[in-house]
């Protein structure tokens, strides 16, 4: 069973029953769990961004939990002066930075384990998803200190490569695993060189693969926080951290919080919603092969 | 792979290097060759280290559990279509997919014993207001609540995939032998599926082990002023980005990763068993 296979299986699975069915007892069962199933997910998410449009009275008054006023202020706040884009801006190029360096070594790296049926190396990329982030943390954190790169970008980038590579390695091999061999030895056959294969039959074919791969890297980067804690500086932190910061003063200003999460997670939620499919095979690359 | 030697190689053996040695204060101050002196003095660390490893395998069992039962319900439940399933779908993604960062943020705010929405929901129903992450005695169990609600989305769409690609014929023979709905799922589904749950546990069981942003963004350093939210993960973080001793830090880690890969070892063999 294949990645992709997987992905469509998952997503249509509508020839499985005829459409008017009776309104059976488990139905309606089945019903009011979905229902209660969205609400406990989504609900939360539905909380934060109700209280990002109250202001600090509003959200300290637990009777005005769903009518209040909303206001707009909190954003203006987080946007205004929070230097907030400055943080979005580093979000943004870290992850798009370290998503795509991770593609350029993952992708030929993960081809290579396939193909070639590299199990030790497969293994140890295995081993790289397995191994505590902090692990890594620490030993590199003491190299970078010494070096005194702690605070820049190249730092961040290459921190959370240490990450992406793994992961995009492990997808890339999942889905170069689903595609027939016939497909190099057919041009091969027809004079190209093994690279040439690569380049211009196998990469135009794993578009859906690399983008599952560099979907999922950004999440991972963009969510990363621990790395950001100890790695950046005044001028490279990223929203992860700066919106813990905010907690740091004495007076927690809930509101705008709630602004600065819905702002760090929007894209996120951008992302889930219409690209869902590439996130699912991603997570469950590998996962029905058994 | 030069690169993978790099990834792995690398960090494991100054890790291991550092843990031998008395390192600590500044990156550039000497240190000393003090062998194992740091494996002994954190063995017998029953202040700190034990209970922090005690709190990372209570948090992980217990997440790993509670999760693949509500997963394995939720998986279930969509593994026939319905209208409006694609966008079950897309509303049990977000949970995890959503920064985790902003997950902690947002309970910190909900489950706030005088202000937040979960004392007053429960009010509704006369339930008593729970302290949550405020009380040392129900703050792991909190954060494990949060877990459950943040992971449980992921675990079901795995199994989701599992269970859309077995075939329907064992299901409909047993239907039509007159086995129960429970009998068909403990007997037919669950054997068939296993793979894919042991895939599920591993990637769950993993991650739990590491968890760290909703544990430090919630409790802050140490697992707040009782440590009682302290996983080794955090302990690890405390010794060596606030106190700076690189030497115990890195010996902590050895063990810690020591102890995933012990138990990574027993699921991968009880994966094989069920192969056979």
């Amino acid at each position: 069973m294949s990645a992709t296979d997987t992905v469509e299986k998952t997503m249509s699975p509508t020839h499985r029953r005829p459409k008017n069915r009776k309104r059976t007892p488990y139905s309606i069962f089945r019903t009011v769990m979905l229902v209660l199933i969205v609400a406990i997910f989504v609900g939360p998410l539905l909380w934060m961004l109700l209280s990002s449009f109250k202001t600090n009275v509003d959200i300290q008054n637990t009777s005005k939990a769903f009518i209040f006023e909303p206001i707009l202020e909190n954003y203006r706040a987080v946007i205004g002066d929070g230097g907030y884009l400055r943080f979005v801006f580093n979000s943004l190029w870290i992850a798009v930075g370290s998503t795509g360096l991770s593609l350029v070594i993952g992708v030929p790296a993960a081809y290579a384990m396939s193909r070639f049926s590299m199990q030790k190396s497969a293994m140890l990329v295995l081993m790289a998803r397995i191994i505590p982030a902090i692990s890594l943390l620490v030993p590199w954190f003491y190299v970078f200190a010494n070096l005194g790169w702690v605070g820049s970008y190249g730092v961040m980038i290459l921190s959370h490569m240490f990450i992406l590579i793994p992961v995009s390695t492990y997808i890339m091999m999942s889905f170069f695993d689903s595609l027939p061999l016939e497909l190099e030895e057919a041009s091969l056959v027809d004079g190209l060189t093994p690279i040439g294969a690569f380049f211009r039959i196998l990469l135009p074919l794993s578009v859906p693969g690399i983008a599952t791969a560099g979907i999922l890297s950004f999440i991972f980067s963009w969510n990363n926080f621990m790395f950001a804690l100890v790695l950046t500086g005044r001028d490279t932190k990223t929203l992860p951290v700066a919106v813990f910061n905010f907690v740091s003063y004495a007076s927690i200003d809930w509101g705008a919080i709630m602004a600065a999460t819905v702002v760090m997670t929007l894209p996120i939620i951008v992302i889930a919603l219409f690209l869902q499919k590439y996130i699912v095979s991603g997570l469950t690359a590998g996962a029905t092969k058994g | 792979m030069a690169f993978v030697a790099l990834l792995i190689g690398f960090p494991l053996g100054w890790t291991l290097y550092l843990s031998l040695t008395n390192a600590q204060g500044s990156v550039r101050s000497p240190f000393d060759f003090i062998g194992f002196e740091n494996y002994g003095s954190v063995l017998a660390d029953t202040d700190r280290f034990w209970p922090a490893a005690a709190r990372t395998g209570v948090f992980t069992v217990g997440a790993v559990v509670l999760e693949l039962i509500a997963g394995m319900g939720i998986a279930l439940l969509l593994r026939r279509s319905f209208r409006g399933q694609k966008w079950v779908r897309v509303s049990i993604l977000l949970p995890f997919v959503v920064t985790p960062v902003a997950v902690a943020m947002m309970w910190r705010l909900i489950l706030e014993p005088n202000i937040g929405f979960a004392n007053q929901f429960l009010g509704w129903f006369g339930i008593p207001a729970q302290p949550w992450l405020s009380s040392p005695e129900t703050s792991l169990a909190t954060l494990l609540l949060v877990d459950v609600w943040e992971f449980t989305p992921m675990v079901a769409i795995i199994l989701l995939a599992g269970l859309t690609s077995l075939p329907d014929e064992p299901d409909e023979a047993a239907r039509i032998d007159g086995a129960s709905a429970w009998q068909r799922f403990w007997y037919v589904t669950l054997p068939l599926v296993r793979p894919v749950v042991i895939v599920a546990v591993v990637l769950r069981a993993i991650d739990a082990l590491k968890t760290f942003d909703l544990l430090y963004v919630t409790k802050g350093q140490g697992g707040g002023s009782f440590n009682e939210a302290e996983t080794l993960n955090i302990y690890v973080y405390g010794l060596n980005f606030q106190y700076n001793n690189f030497g115990v830090a890195s010996a902590v880690l050895i063990i810690f990763f020591l102890m995933i890969l012990a138990v990574m070892w027993l699921l991968t063999l009880r994966k094989k068993e069920s192969d056979a």
